[in-house]
């Protein structure tokens, strides 16, 4: 395997970003819808083989803008996968719009092709070498998701759109001048130029940094990338974001463009761990963790669109792995790993069932959409098993990792188990109220479904991981999850 | 020499400071717009200056992409869009000039209080200009919470970048600074263009974009 890895023209990390890059290039060219969705598969697999490689092979950090180690290959890997089952998804899932004409062919290229350079900037954006190259990568990851999020050209799309650009561009302008007080607090100890901007170097002298300088720069840094993570109350982006993009973007939202602002985020925390006269960076993400859990769980009791629903949840899990990694500690770290891969399986899960949902029912109103399980009992029953997974009920991944997180808090700080077990309360029972009302009853109408029923093999695909991750977690992985969890002290 | 070139990188970083209050009380497009220019214009200039005190000649071209673009090519296509879409007769209602310019002075003292002690450590130059640059990007931020107009909105986060730029080109020997102000471009020439397809859907409604839509659609 690895005699074969070198007989590449390219290292596997190289590859990450060649093959998205080239892949987004071609299918801008590619007018034809069938043609254009398998090519996007195919690019999504390879990449994610790649990233398979980086668990066996790692580059020399010291030669490339580019750089794996322990923490963020756990990012990298689930990305890329939840990027090929996604694009797997979106092949049928899109073929549905074009049919029903809510999207015009004319924008297939587009879609296409900014599916990939999303994957493109997030690979960029999780491997970079150096905090100036990431924040580049965010930025580029932000303008993606913009213009898929404004695909539909309705005024409800276009109006998402603009209000997840502003707050976006003022989040990553914020994260810019944390970035740049980074490298003020750097230049002093190790010199001008490019060194300093280095995430290797930088965390091998942090302990040197001036803590003040790095104390004002996290709290930039927090905010700024606090936006794109969707933390209250700089949230207000994401339900909209959510709901009116379509569905597959929906699930990459989700389950991976959340996830690399909150690794910039963890790197941040690390460096200022690192340096024992800074802040402690932990009770900040544990505040704004808390607030986002709890508001987010009221939040759910008020939603009548479901793709909003499932937005809120989204807001209230980052919440909590913001909280977990805030408590920090090798169980609360693990926790959060474990829930965070959790999450991201199960949310794009959920939204492959929305999205089919919605199209079988013609609405996205969660009052018109009833009975499910009676009347497409394999997507209502889906629908039910991910967001019984959701709310957090055994034997699903995210009770473990919601389990974890509990007794540890409750272990060391019992006052601040106490709101974070009133959110969870709460969050649960929005949920469970809501999936009734969906799952069961007398079955509303249906659209008369002409074309081909959409793939489900992703949806099971994720569905089954987070049931065996809670039935049992592999010795190796465990392992690896404890390196990480030490890693992030 | 070493006092002067110190003086005239404050003066002009405190010129944008005072350029961005004069932003906060305009109340018509078109003002906003002006003073919008003169603040870019103060930007390259202080842009420029930091370049030739640092020998640092890749900061020319942030200079050069902020006069041209900023100060010239992005003001003038507003003024058409503005003009073209009939809003230059509106009033907007900044919310009070004195309780704004207060909260103005409010957020530079903050910037000068958080800032300065921070910075202790680094040289003086940087120092102070990173305190004018985080008022520049607090009077920003504070510009597009008082607007409700989209474009006086995209006024208020260009200003914010500015104090970004001034930020980037203040810590000496930074890398990246004109990558990064080309990407900040490229953000804001997409956000002009996106007021432009949004300010064409509020007015018009969905005529003339079904018309847009119907163009494209026959030229498959």
């Amino acid at each position: 395997m690895s005699s074969l890895l070198h007989m590449l023209p390219f290292a596997p990390i190289d590859a990450l970003l060649v093959v998205p890059g080239v892949a987004a290039l071609l299918l801008a060219l590619i007018p034809q819808y069938r043609l254009g969705a398998r090519v996007n598969m195919l690019a999504s697999g390879i990449t994610f083989l790649f990233a398979l490689t980086l668990l066996v092979e790692r580059p020399d950090p010291t030669v490339s803008f580019l750089f794996v180690d322990d923490l963020n290959v756990v990012f990298v890997v689930l990305g890329t996968f939840v990027g090929f089952t996604t694009s797997i998804f979106s092949a049928s899932y899109i073929g549905h719009e074009i049919e029903i004409g809510r999207l015009k062919p004319g924008y297939i290229r587009f879609y296409h092709g900014m599916y990939q350079a999303l994957s493109f900037s997030m690979n960029l954006g999780l491997t970079a070498n150096n905090i100036g190259l990431m924040w580049v990568a965010v930025e580029l990851a932000t303008l993606t998701t913009v213009l898929m999020v404004g695909l539909y050209r309705t005024q409800a799309a276009l109006e998402a759109a603009w209000k997840y650009f502003i707050l976006g561009s003022v989040g990553i302008a914020l994260a810019l001048f944390g970035t740049i007080l980074i490298y003020m607090a750097a230049r002093p100890v190790i010199g001008e130029g490019h060194d300093a901007m280095v995430w290797t170097t930088l965390i091998a002298n942090a302990s040197k940094f001036s803590p003040e300088l790095l104390n004002v720069a996290f709290v930039f840094l927090m905010l700024g990338y606090g936006t794109k993570v969707g933390l209250a109350p700089l949230h207000a982006w994401l339900p909209d974001a959510h709901a009116e993009g379509p569905t597959p973007i929906s699930a990459v939202l989700s389950g991976l463009l959340l996830n690399v602002a909150l690794y910039a985020l963890l790197r941040f925390k690390m460096l200022l761990a690192a340096n024992p006269l800074a802040v402690a960076p932990g009770p900040l993400l544990v505040t704004l963790g808390l607030v986002s859990l709890i508001f987010a769980a009221f939040m759910l009791y008020l939603r009548r669109d479901i793709k909003r629903l499932f937005a809120y949840s989204s807001i209230e899990h980052m919440g909590l792995i913001a909280f977990a990694f805030g408590m920090g500690g090798p169980l609360a770290n693990f926790a959060g790993l474990l829930h965070m891969t959790m999450h991201s399986l199960t949310k794009s899960a959920i939204f492959f069932a929305v999205g089919q949902v919605a199209q079988v029912k013609g609405t996205q109103k969660i009052a018109d959409i009833r009975g499910l399980t009676e009347s497409h009992p394999t997507l209502g029953w889906s629908l039910v098993v991910g967001v019984a997974a959701i709310a957090g009920l055994p034997p699903m991944g995210i009770f473990t990792s919601e389990f974890l997180l509990v007794s540890s808090t409750f272990a060391r700080q019992p006052l601040l188990a106490i709101p974070l077990v009133i959110g969870l309360l709460l969050a649960f029972g929005a949920l469970i109220w809501r999936l009734t009302g969906v799952a069961f009853g007398t079955p509303s109408p249906s659209v008369v479904d002409a074309g081909r029923p959409p793939s489900m093999v992703p949806l099971i695909i994720h569905l089954a991981l987070v049931l065996i991750a809670g039935l049992y977690l592999p010795g190796p992985l465990v392992a690896w999850f404890q390196n990480v969890a030490r890693m992030l002290g | 020499m070493e006092r002067f070139s110190l003086d005239a990188a404050h003066l002009l970083a405190g010129g944008m400071v005072l350029v961005s209050f004069m932003m906060l009380y305009q109340n018509r497009i078109l003002g906003l717009l002006n003073v919008f220019a003169a603040h870019a214009v103060v930007l390259s200039l202080s842009v420029a200056w930091q370049a030739y005190v640092q020998s640092a000649p890749h900061l020319f071209v942030t200079a050069a992409i902020a006069l041209i673009l900023k100060a010239i090519i992005i003001p003038v296509a507003l003024h058409h869009m503005v003009l073209r879409l009939g809003v230059h007769r509106d009033i907007e209602t900044v919310g009070g000039i004195g309780p704004t310019m207060l909260m103005g002075i409010g957020l530079v003292a903050l910037s000068m209080v958080v800032m300065l002690p921070a910075a202790a450590e680094a040289d003086p130059i940087a120092r102070e200009d990173l305190a004018l640059a985080l008022s520049v990007i607090l009077l920003g931020l504070l510009i597009m919470v008082t607007r409700q107009n989209a474009i006086s909105q995209i006024v208020g986060f260009m200003s914010l970048e500015n104090g970004l730029v001034l930020a980037a080109t203040g810590a000496r020997g930074m890398p990246l600074v004109v990558e990064i102000s080309v990407a900040f471009s490229v953000l804001v020439a997409f956000i002009v263009i996106g007021v432009f397809l949004f300010r064409i859907r509020e007015r018009f409604d969905t005529i003339d974009t079904q018309a847009l839509d119907d163009f494209r659609e026959g030229r498959e």
